[in-house]
């Protein structure tokens, strides 16, 4: 069985070492899912080729344009996000943000989520579970418990290697066991993951009518 | 086939003098473009309601009711009515009045309003706007329809024995429109009860657009109103015309810029791509527009929005004047000629709705409710 993994990364320089990061997670990701048996289709999502698009989306009052519109379908048919930010004052960057923020808030009900982030000094660490763990709760995602945060001075280290390999390793174990999860709840428990693209059918009348007709 | 304007009634400053209309001057100027719709053959006219600057109609049937004693033919309705923060009581009063006054010439449209605020500004939470537009609504049906009402709800204090006055003209309600854009649960109540649906499309792209009409229209037939093509179906738009291309949107962009909504976003170009807004000939108007049935359907009313942004008053008077005397009598035509057999033309007026007859479906407070009981049957 093919896994759909969605690299969503939001440095903005080129080369960027979010993108650095985001490409080593991947490869990881992809290895360790691969000795579990299974395939993986990776797609990247460059925010930065989407920055123009968000902004259209936000100041439009929530109209997706065709590319927003495409990304919300990619994240909610995928079967695991691997989601990594430049910290720019302490957080994600808005760009980062920006792209959470058009997505319906079922898009990852339920969707492994494997956070990281990259920054100038060691002082933003908690950002991983100050900012993004919060942020993917919000949205109903399964954080895997490793995240993986690169400073500068981290990329000539073996330690970070070492993180990553532990971080795909526990993603790859969510996103191979999810079909199991989902199929343990299918009374109904589970929401509905929605791209936010179609709309949902609305309860017959007379459920909505109910107790309204004095 | 109905054609209209919809004001929202915004004071917005011409973005390119800076400056903004008095409230006084902004009444004034909607009462204008109303009579001027009817002086150049346009046949509705429909005020928005609004609780909050910049907007000036809070009180839509004093408007229209003075517009009423102004004009002979324009049908008068609303874009919308708040169903949720206003007393349905007082919606059945204030409208039944108005028919009374302009002659049967009164339609309106049910919405919620998506200023949070406004909400507990009269006693609701805009989280309940659903459930206070499916409650008060189904009050103002059997306050228009039932002699003595006695009723117990959520939302308002409980009613025995009450009887609205006036009753509706001819003991027949006006025909109600409910507007949404987003919410399935509208398209679905429109439909349940057999009324019209007006997608509000103007900030929004036709696949949105379509999916919402394609709901009502299934439901509207399942209810057992009739066939989906044949369900009453109302759309917005968004123009400015020039004799060139080039010259409308030469004189539209500082007010496209400016905008409140989309101001200072998109590009006029890019906006006009993702949304119904036409910036350009009459003739590019009439290809766009008649577009819209390829979307939706055959449908029955359309209503487009002029006054907006800043246009200064002499100007958007102009546009009506293109609007009635250019456009509109093409998109008739057109808009007859493609429309299948069967797809009523106008949506119900007074006169079609008296000439039906006390016994037609449309006096019962739940026409569907046959057929849901016999959907219930079976399963």
């Amino acid at each position: 069985m093919t896994r759909k993994i969605l690299v969503v990364t939001a440095g903005l320089s080129q080369p960027s070492s979010t993108r650095l990061l985001a490409d080593q997670l991947a490869a990881a990701v992809d290895a360790a899912v691969s000795g579990r048996g299974e395939s993986v289709e990776l797609t990247v999502l460059e925010l930065r080729e989407l920055a123009v698009e968000l902004a259209t989306t936000l100041t439009t009052g929530g109209l997706p344009t065709p590319a927003i519109a495409a990304v919300r379908e990619q994240v909610a048919a995928a079967d695991g996000v691997i989601a990594v930010t430049p910290v720019f004052t302490a957080s994600y960057s808005g760009l980062f943000k920006m792209f959470f923020d058009v997505l319906d808030p079922d898009a990852l009900t339920g969707t492994p989520v494997l956070i990281a982030a990259t920054a100038g000094t060691p002082r933003h660490s908690l950002v991983l579970d100050h900012a993004l763990r919060p942020l993917f709760s919000y949205l109903h995602a399964v954080v895997a418990p490793t995240g993986v945060f690169a400073a500068t001075e981290d990329f000539g280290s073996g330690e970070l290697a070492d993180r990553i390999h532990r971080a795909a390793t526990e993603f790859a174990s969510l996103v191979v066991a999810a079909p199991n999860a989902v199929s343990g709840f299918l009374d109904g428990a589970l929401r509905q993951r929605r791209s936010g693209n179609s709309l949902p059918e609305p309860p017959p009348f007379a459920q909505l009518l109910a107790g309204h007709t004095g | 086939m109905q054609f209209g304007i919809f004001s929202i009634g915004d004071v917005t400053p011409d973005p390119t003098t800076g400056r903004a209309p008095s409230e006084a001057e902004r009444i004034q100027s909607m009462v204008a473009i109303a009579l001027k719709a009817e002086e150049v053959g346009l046949d509705v006219f429909a005020t928005g309601e609004h609780h909050n600057p910049p907007f000036v109609p809070s009180s839509p049937t004093t408007m229209l009711g003075y517009i009423a004693a102004r004009t002979e033919r324009l049908q008068l309705s609303t874009a919308t009515t708040l169903i949720t923060t206003n007393d349905p009581v007082k919606i059945a009063e204030d409208f039944a009045m108005l028919q009374h006054l302009a002659g049967g010439r009164v339609d309106l449209m049910m919405g919620r309003g998506n200023t949070g605020p406004v909400y507990p500004w009269f006693g609701k939470d805009i989280r309940d706007g659903i459930p206070l537009a499916v409650e008060n609504y189904h009050l103002l049906r059997r306050l228009w329809r039932e002699d003595r009402v006695d009723w117990e709800g959520r939302f308002r204090t409980p009613l025995q024995g009450y009887t609205s006055t006036p009753a509706p003209l001819d003991g027949t309600p006006p025909f109600v429109w409910h507007g949404s854009i987003r919410s399935p649960e509208i398209a679905e109540q429109a439909a349940y009860y057999g009324d019209g649906f007006f997608h509000n499309n103007i900030f929004w792209n036709k696949e949105h657009t379509a999916q919402m009409v394609d709901l009502y229209r299934r439901r509207f037939e399942h209810y057992g109103h009739g066939a989906a093509e044949q369900a009453i179906v109302g759309l917005g738009g968004q123009v400015f015309m020039a004799e060139t291309e080039a010259e409308a949107k030469r004189f539209f962009r500082p007010y496209f810029d400016n905008a409140p909504v989309y101001g200072h976003g998109p590009s006029l170009e890019e906006f006009t791509e993702l949304t119904p807004l036409t910036v350009g000939t009459p003739e590019q108007v009439i290809e766009r527009t008649l577009g819209f049935a390829d979307t939706v359907g055959d449908y029955q009313r359309q209503l487009f929005l002029m006054d907006h942004a800043g246009l200064p008053q002499e100007v958007v008077l102009e546009q009506i004047e293109m609007l009635g005397r250019e456009v509109v009598p093409v998109l008739r035509k057109e808009f007859e000629l493609r429309r299948p057999a069967g797809v009523p033309s106008d949506p119900p007026t007074h006169a079609t709705l008296v000439a039906a007859g006390p016994d037609s479906p449309y006096h019962l407070v739940e026409p569907a409710r046959e057929h849901i009981l016999v959907d219930a049957e079976e399963a």
